[in-house]
């Protein structure tokens, strides 16, 4: 996998994106469906991305106590509906990690 | 009491910006707020990226050759996990879809501008430059300088991420490896995504997409991130087309 490449080709798509209606203003409306779908982007993607970090170890389900990942995870999770803020969700999430390594 | 009046009127009222330099500073002025919370944000993606595994310069380029911020954290994700390129791809594309609906609503003010000024506000169109931009246009419409406002919020936001993101490319090489700075990562998607889960169809369509991941994970290429992502989609959209209109929750 070349990185440069796959900048050039995210970028690009990217941009395309955004120049998408500013450009072709006028000629063409985002259909209602698609604009209700673009809504689940978020949710769909970031936890298709969390769920195997958290769950998985070496490519297999890991529900003990021994899954610091996610216990640590599930305390950021708390934090982050608690707090709505990205560093300390962090914050607190890399502590938690780092003191279930240490004391379980 | 009628000093209060006196003050709402001035606030409701529309502001007419005289040139293209008071334009462009209320553009950058409005964007300050925000970047109070990107510094640190794009802080943590130089860091995350070069602990990824990228180099110092591509984790610093791909900040102004993608120019979006969570498709960056994404990126870095599956750069980690050695996903191969189409999917890296194909996620940022997916992950960078709400631009459309950015493009869209900004298109009818920006509809009498030559190409090269559509093309220079779309390269700087994100969710932050987006959000103050479309409340001043919403409020005060169409005037003749008023593209400048947009490019001065865009700017200024661009500077911020490059320097932002040399920082933490900087602070990124002093940080040791033992520390499990990879899983800052997922945290960083964790705070993105919980404020989102406002009602049933969001947390529904997380919850699908994950349990999909988690299923799908075997499918070669990393095409389960792909699967789960339009698995969850259509889930929300789903659910959204049931309901009522009036019930949230």
């Amino acid at each position: 996998m070349n990185i440069w490449l796959v900048m050039l080709f995210g970028g690009l798509i990217t941009f395309l994106m955004r120049f998408s209606f500013i450009y072709l203003f006028g000629r063409f409306h985002i259909p209602e469906t698609l604009r209700k779908a673009l809504h689940y982007v978020p949710p769909a993607v970031l936890s298709a991305i969390i769920f195997p970090e958290l769950f998985l170890q070496n490519q297999h389900l890991e529900l003990s106590l021994g899954n610091h990942r996610l216990l640590a995870g599930l305390v950021a999770i708390i934090t982050a509906y608690l707090t709505k803020n990205t560093l300390v969700t962090i914050l607190v999430g890399m502590l938690a990690l780092a003191l279930l390594q240490l004391f379980l | 009491m009628r000093l209060t009046r006196v003050h709402v009127r001035v606030h409701k009222a529309k502001r007419v910006y005289l040139n293209h330099r008071e334009s462009f500073w209320a553009g950058v002025r409005a964007e300050i707020p925000l970047l109070i919370g990107v510094f640190p944000f794009g802080m943590i993606y130089g860091a995350l990226a070069l602990n990824a595994g990228l180099s110092k310069l591509a984790s610093q380029m791909m900040s102004s050759i993608v120019f979006a911020g969570s498709s960056q954290f994404v990126t870095a994700q599956l750069v980690h996990d050695a996903a191969p390129g189409f999917v890296i791809v194909l996620t940022i594309a997916v992950v960078n879809l709400r631009h459309m609906l950015y493009s869209a609503s900004l298109a009818p003010y920006l509809a009498s501008l030559s190409t090269p000024w559509k093309t220079l506000l779309s390269y700087l169109l994100t969710d932050e430059a987006y959000a103050p931009t479309i409340i001043q246009y919403e409020r005060n419409g169409v005037q003749p300088f008023s593209h400048w406002f947009l490019f001065g919020a865009g700017l200024a936001l661009w500077s911020t991420w490059q320097v932002s993101t040399a920082v933490g490319i900087f602070l990124g090489t002093a940080i040791p490896a033992s520390w499990s700075l990879d899983f800052a990562l997922p945290l960083t998607f964790i705070a993105m995504v919980v404020p989102v889960l406002k009602n049933r169809p969001a947390i529904a369509s997380a919850l699908s997409a994950g349990i999909v991941a988690l299923v799908a994970n075997s499918l070669s290429y990393r095409l389960g991130l792909i699967v789960a992502a339009i698995v969850g989609i259509a889930v929300g959209t789903f659910l959204e087309g049931r309901k009522s209109p009036k019930g949230t929750l």
